[in-house]
């Protein structure tokens, strides 16, 4: 019998450059929830237990490590807990899909800037909000962890893609912080 | 000349830069033109087509003559303005466009054969014999063409992309963009003020005056200090706004390194995206030259630029300055110059009512009709009445008035409208939605009217994003803007227009005599606006020129349109991001460092990076091992990651009906646990994909796609759901990325699979089911793309490449091992496989010999297109076999032997090929007019690119067990 | 160019897919005459003014969305999701 090992797509890779910290995280299990017409109330119920619910467009809600991030169209993530038993949904596993980057630092907007086509400073995009857009030609989904801290969720085949253009703004950005204005 | 006391250089900070291979010394804050004019250099480079001698004209982004290269450590930048370079440390530049040294440039002798040179010049000429076009008119046009030259070396300097987002968007910051800067900027708007230069204040440097009882210079210092205190304040120094886009979107280059020495990662250049609802466009105005015999010499410049090198950089370009200009504006030049103790040796006014105020000579209703001094001016002509007379000079300061700079409101079409009083184009109201021009831009050409319609408009805007705001308006100078417009002095002498492209008054003239009265026509028969500067120095002068010489108003000639970008912007800086790993996201398998450690080439399929073949010691060819690879899994077993295919998650009460509408054939009735090939069609009846679909429940299935078309089948899943059938109980989610899949192929493959299993399965053909791997759970499909029993196992993706590696190192212990992509590419052909070769967009099912799955039951995406006349029949090039004993080509057409080879006679194409070392022969898969039919017979194929000319038998598409009993064994 | 995506908000025109004209969503039914299909498949306007195509939100939330934009001034005057919406 085998013994599979189980590897994250960039090995947990981090870096700190010029005030800001780039690092591959582990959120745990990922299932996709979508809702099927007329599903509403029963998957209502079956996200009670975790304390969560159906997280409006653009947002995401966190409850005791377990977070839901609205995704789509009556359709939602939920991380770092297993989904309960529920009807009214199409529950997918999504755990082994993504790659999940925690971008933060002072400077980390400005590196987001470099890629994502969307306001994402602190006014417009503030803490809770969750966004499908784009990092350079990848599609992602952005989250505002915090004032200075953003999670970015890509297809884990692209992690290093996405690694090298985070890592390139970042060096962007840090010898850019020399320049003055 | 540089002159002490004035200037806003630092003069503690000296620099020495490089120009044509000698050394001099600038101050920090100089642009190369400055401090080039600074050490008496005033030849700085040759004009495009006959090689004159220039010097500096402007002192902004506009201009025509200074344009140099810059030499960098791993690359040289062409075509770079002086007036906009910076000098630091270390800078190297040189002069342009002339074959030999600046000032003995040998392709000067083009000046000479001017007369043979003029518009039209390489229409008239180049024509016939038709034969030297080619072979000599063209080589000798290439050399001439152009400016400066590229290192010819990759550049591998850092450039860079952002995204800004604001509520008001200031470009410019003179009086007019500091004022509407501040007052946006106090409301508590989120504003970017874009400055081209490096400074802020624009022509607030180099005019002095006062505002609001203080020197303009201290009020700018004030300004710029609240703006920089105002955390909603954002400034963009050295960031030109190029164009104005849809919807509030403007495009904007940033100059972040070039002005010091260069840094690993800093980028030259950034290319903005910024999206503003509301912008105000305080881009000033430009000051025109006057067309006059040999006003292009080195030394004659315009007055604005004399007067900015004087008061900002504390330079004179000339020791005897006389000015020629039709303002009383232009006339503070002189004075600011006779200030500074320079002897201002004339001034020639030619309008006959002007005032002659100045200390020193002053020539009313008199025009400059020639000058001297090749390399560099020595003396003008003046004419006053029948008068002429001679005036030593070395630098001419002229103004023709101004124009405001309205480009950008032109962006999105708008037509700019002739102000009769300003003799300029003024812009047309609401021409770019949100975007209002404020200042010189928009005719207000006092200081005063700057601020009233800078403050104006940013009040305008702070009220309509729900902020009210008070700012008091500052004192500043309000004088009439008065001026008698000259395009021309008479003559018959070569007058300047277009200084970058030497387009000259007798060129226009020329033009419209020849019928190109159109100012379009004109524009393009003489190329008049179409050099760098794109004709920001003449283009209302020329259509000026040529109203006249077609005796019409200018306002009915009209204007050309100016487009984007305002100022040259480096492909670099627009397509930043977008080079080497940034032209497109790369996507690694989990089985990508176990096939890269086997030796394996990998080549990209959809942004995946799949092994080619995993080459044995030994082994000098690709078809070596490619062979070999192919032999192993027909004897034994092979190994092969296919978690490239798309996979599609469905579920739902209606999940089996969503199938049966997108699939050509049913999966309502497949049962759960077993697998089936589906045909999915567009609506056009054309074949867009097929692959295979599992029923892992009752309302639980998984689609797969082809690697090419994952993408195109969930976009147009979404169309069919969200269009047609958002109602029913289906949802999906694309799980190609959440499992790594395996095929396990060849007489071993069972025993293989079986290996890993905690509790073995017998599945049939075509059967799925959940299996437990080393304590995972994991999937295993009975389906095979090689012909062989095979398996695909498929098992969470952080498990890929654990999975993977040891399902090489067990399958080698049986005498089989890893296939790549071309050993697949062998077995699927053997097979009669399609993949997107075949289906490439343009054949039906019943091109492919799958009518038959089109279901008649029921409806589906694209039967009912399918059943045009046109798309079935024995007319219609079908799916066959070719085999050959010589080499065949995919792309090479089919021809009946002892026919004619060309496109009447063609009978079809080749669309995959491959040497078989199953049958022993090259093998094919083709499409063949009425092919089915033709089965047995030859056909001749002919590959002109390849000088491929082989006869081939037609056979049916399937080589390799064609009952299928391997399969199902 | 923007697009306000109903549910993603205003968004850069990089992360839309341009389909063609609203008629894709008039499918004809099942047993139609051919020429409706024709119709339905590649006969359309092509009109100086208002016009309703469809987009797809390829780069966010996947919707895809029925613009009514004017081909003249750019003006985008709504955008619908097909999802949903009133035939």
């Amino acid at each position: 019998m085998p013994e599979l090992i189980a590897k994250s797509a960039l090995e947990g890779r981090s870096l700190t450059l010029g005030g800001v910290t780039l690092a591959e995280v582990d959120v745990g299990p990922i299932t996709s929830i979508a809702l099927l017409p007329g599903g509403a109330k029963a998957v209502a119920k079956g996200l009670k237990p975790l304390g969560l619910s159906m997280p409006e467009p653009n947002s995401f809600a966190e409850k005791k490590g377990a977070r839901i991030v609205w995704t789509g169209r009556d359709q939602a993530f939920l991380t770092g807990a297993d989904c309960p038993d529920m009807e009214g949904a199409a529950v997918t596993d999504q755990s082994d899909g993504w790659a999940v980057l925690a971008l933060s630092g002072a400077a980390a907007v400005d590196v987001l800037a470099r890629w994502v086509p969307v306001d994402v400073r602190l006014a417009a995009f503030p803490v809770g909000r969750a966004l499908r857009t784009q990092l350079n030609h990848m599609n992602v989904i952005l989250l505002r962890s915090g004032d200075y801290a953003f999670e970015i969720m890509v297809f884990r085949s692209m992690a290093r893609t996405a690694w090298h253009e985070l890592e390139a703004a970042t060096h962007m950005v840090a010898a850019r912080a020399g320049v003055k204005i | 000349m540089r002159i002490d006391g004035k200037g806003l250089i630092d003069r503690t900070k000296p620099v020495r830069f490089r120009f044509d291979g000698k050394d001099y010394a600038g101050y920090k804050g100089d642009t190369l033109a400055s401090a080039l004019l600074a050490n008496g250099v005033r030849l700085v480079g040759r004009s495009f087509k006959y090689h004159r001698p220039r010097g500096v004209l402007t002192a902004g982004s506009e201009e025509p003559n200074a344009l140099v290269e810059v030499v960098g450590p791993t690359n040289q930048t062409p075509n770079v303005r002086a007036t906009m370079q910076e000098v630091f440390e270390g800078l190297v530049t040189q002069s342009q466009n002339r074959l030999g040294s600046l000032r003995f440039d040998l392709m000067a002798v083009n000046d000479y054969l001017s007369p043979f040179l003029s518009a039209g010049f390489y229409y008239k000429t180049f024509m016939w014999p038709r034969a030297f076009w080619e072979g000599l008119y063209e080589p000798i046009i290439r050399r001439a063409a152009g400016l400066g030259s590229l290192s010819g070396k990759h550049d591998e300097g850092t450039y860079e992309k952002a995204f800004a987002f604001c509520d008001v968007l200031v470009i410019g910051s003179g009086p007019s963009g500091l004022m509407a800067a501040l007052t946006a900027g106090r409301a508590g708007a989120d504003v970017i003020l874009c400055e081209e230069s490096h400074a802020l204040g624009g022509r607030l440097l180099s005019d002095g005056g006062t505002i609001g009882g203080v020197p303009a210079g201290e009020w700018v210092a004030s300004v710029v200090a609240e703006l920089q205190a105002l955390p909603n304040v954002r400034i963009m120094l050295r960031t030109s706004v190029t164009g104005a886009y849809d919807h509030g979107t403007y495009g904007a280059l940033e100059r972040v390194g070039l002005h010091k020495p260069a840094r690993p990662n800093l980028p030259r250049e950034c290319f903005w995206r910024i999206v503003a609802p509301h912008a105000v466009l305080a881009s000033g105005a430009l000051e025109r030259p006057v067309a006059f015999e040999n006003n292009d010499r080195p030394g004659i410049m315009m007055a604005s630029a004399v007067r900015t090198y004087l008061n900002r950089y504390g330079v004179v370009p000339g020791q005897r300055v006389t000015l020629f200009a039709n303002t009383d504006q232009a006339r503070a030049t002189a004075r600011d110059l006779m200030a500074a103790g320079v002897q201002v040796a004339a001034i020639i006014d030619p309008r006959p009512d002007a005032f002659s105020v100045e200390d020193c000579p002053v020539h009313v209703g008199a025009e400059v009709i020639g000058t001297r001094g090749r390399m560099g001016l020595r003396g003008i002509t003046v004419r006053k009445g029948s008068e002429t007379f001679e005036v030593e000079t070395d630098c001419l300061a002229m103004s023709g008035g101004w124009n405001p700079t309205i480009h950008l409101t032109c962006h999105m079409n708008g037509r700019p409208r002739w102000n009769e009083d300003l003799a300029a184009f003024v812009p047309m109201e609401g021409a770019v939605p949100g975007l209002v021009a404020v200042g010189a831009a928009n005719g207000s050409m006092s200081t005063h009217g700057a601020l009233v319609t800078g403050h104006a408009a940013a009040v305008q805007a702070v009220e309509a994003l729900g902020r009210k705001v008070s700012v008091p308006l500052p004192e500043a100078e309000d004088a009439p803007y008065r001026l008698r417009a000259l395009w021309a002095v008479e003559g018959k002498g070569r007058a300047w227009l277009d200084f970058a492209n030497d387009v000259t008054t007798n060129d226009v003239k020329l033009a419209a005599q020849e019928g190109f009265r159109s100012v379009e026509h004109m524009k393009r028969y003489t190329t008049q606006g179409m050099a760098p500067d794109q004709g920001k120095n003449s283009n209302v002068a020329a259509l000026a020129v040529l109203a006249d010489a077609t005796g019409r108003g200018i306002a009915e000639t009209g204007v050309t349109t100016f487009r984007p970008p305002y100022v040259p912007v480096s492909i670099a800086a627009m397509g930043a991001g977008g080079r080497a790993e940034g032209f497109a996201p790369q996507r690694f398998l989990t089985s990508d460092q176990a096939s890269r450690d086997r030796g394996a080439p990998m080549i990209e399929a959809g942004l995946w990076y799949r092994p080619s073949y995993f080459p044995k010691p030994g082994e000098t060819t690709w078809r070596e091992a490619c062979d070999r690879e192919v032999n192993m899994v027909r004897q034994a077993v092979g190994v092969a990651d296919v978690s490239t295919l798309g996979k599609i998650d469905i579920q739902g009460r209606d999940a089996g009906r969503f199938l049966d509408f997108v699939y050509t054939n049913t999966f309502s009735t497949l049962p759960v646990g077993r697998v089936r090939y589906g045909l999915m069609l567009r609506e056009d009846g054309l074949v867009l994909d097929d692959g295979t679909s599992a029923r892992l429940g009752d309302d639980h299935y998984l689609m797969t796609t082809t690697t090419a078309a994952a993408g195109l089948v969930m976009r147009h899943l979404d169309f069919v759901h969200q269009a047609f059938c958002a109602d029913w109980q289906v949802r999906f989610i694309s799980v190609t990325e959440s499992w790594a899949q395996f095929a396990v192929a060849g007489p071993k493959a069972r025993a293989l699979v079986n290996s890993f299993l905690e509790e073995p399965v017998e599945l049939p053909f075509m059967g799925v089911a959940p299996v437990r791997i080393g304590g995972v759970d994991g999937r295993l499909f009975r389906i095979s793309f090689s012909g062989e029993e095979g398996y695909e196992l498929a098992v969470p993706t952080r498990f890929g490449e654990a999975l993977f590696r040891d399902l090489v190192a067990r399958a080698e212990t049986m005498g089989g091992g890893p296939y790549g992509m071309e050993a697949l590419n062998v077995l699927r052909i053997e097979k009669g496989f399609i993949t997107h070769a075949e289906i490439h967009g343009r054949v039906t099912a019943h091109d492919i010999g799958m009518e038959k799955m089109v279901s008649a039951k029921k409806d589906c995406i694209g039967k009912a297109a399918a059943t045009r006349p046109g798309l079935w029949g024995p007319e219609r090039e079908q799916l066959v076999g070719l085999k050959a004993s010589a080499p065949i080509s995919a792309g090479a057409h089919l021809f009946v032997p002892g026919t004619e080879v060309h496109r009447e006679t063609d009978q079809g194409y080749v669309t995959s090929v491959c040497w078989s070392p199953t049958v022993d022969a090259w093998l094919g898969l083709a499409f063949l007019k009425d092919g089915r039919a033709r089965q047995g017979e030859r056909v001749r194929l002919v590959d002109h690119l390849r000088g491929l000319d082989v006869i081939c038998e037609v056979c049916h598409p399937v080589f390799h067990d064609p009952e299928g009993e391997k399969l199902r064994a | 160019m923007r697009l306000t995506c109903p549910l993603c908000g205003e968004r850069d025109r990089r992360e839309f897919y341009y389909y063609g004209a609203e008629d894709y969503l008039h499918r004809p039914s099942e047993g139609a005459p051919l020429a409706e299909w024709d119709s339905y498949l590649h006969l359309r306007d092509n009109p100086a003014g208002v016009t309703k195509d469809l987009w797809y939100h390829e780069a966010g939330c996947s919707q895809w969305l029925l613009v009514t934009r004017n081909t003249v001034t750019h003006e985008i005057s709504s955008v619908e999701m097909v999802a949903g919406r009133k035939a």
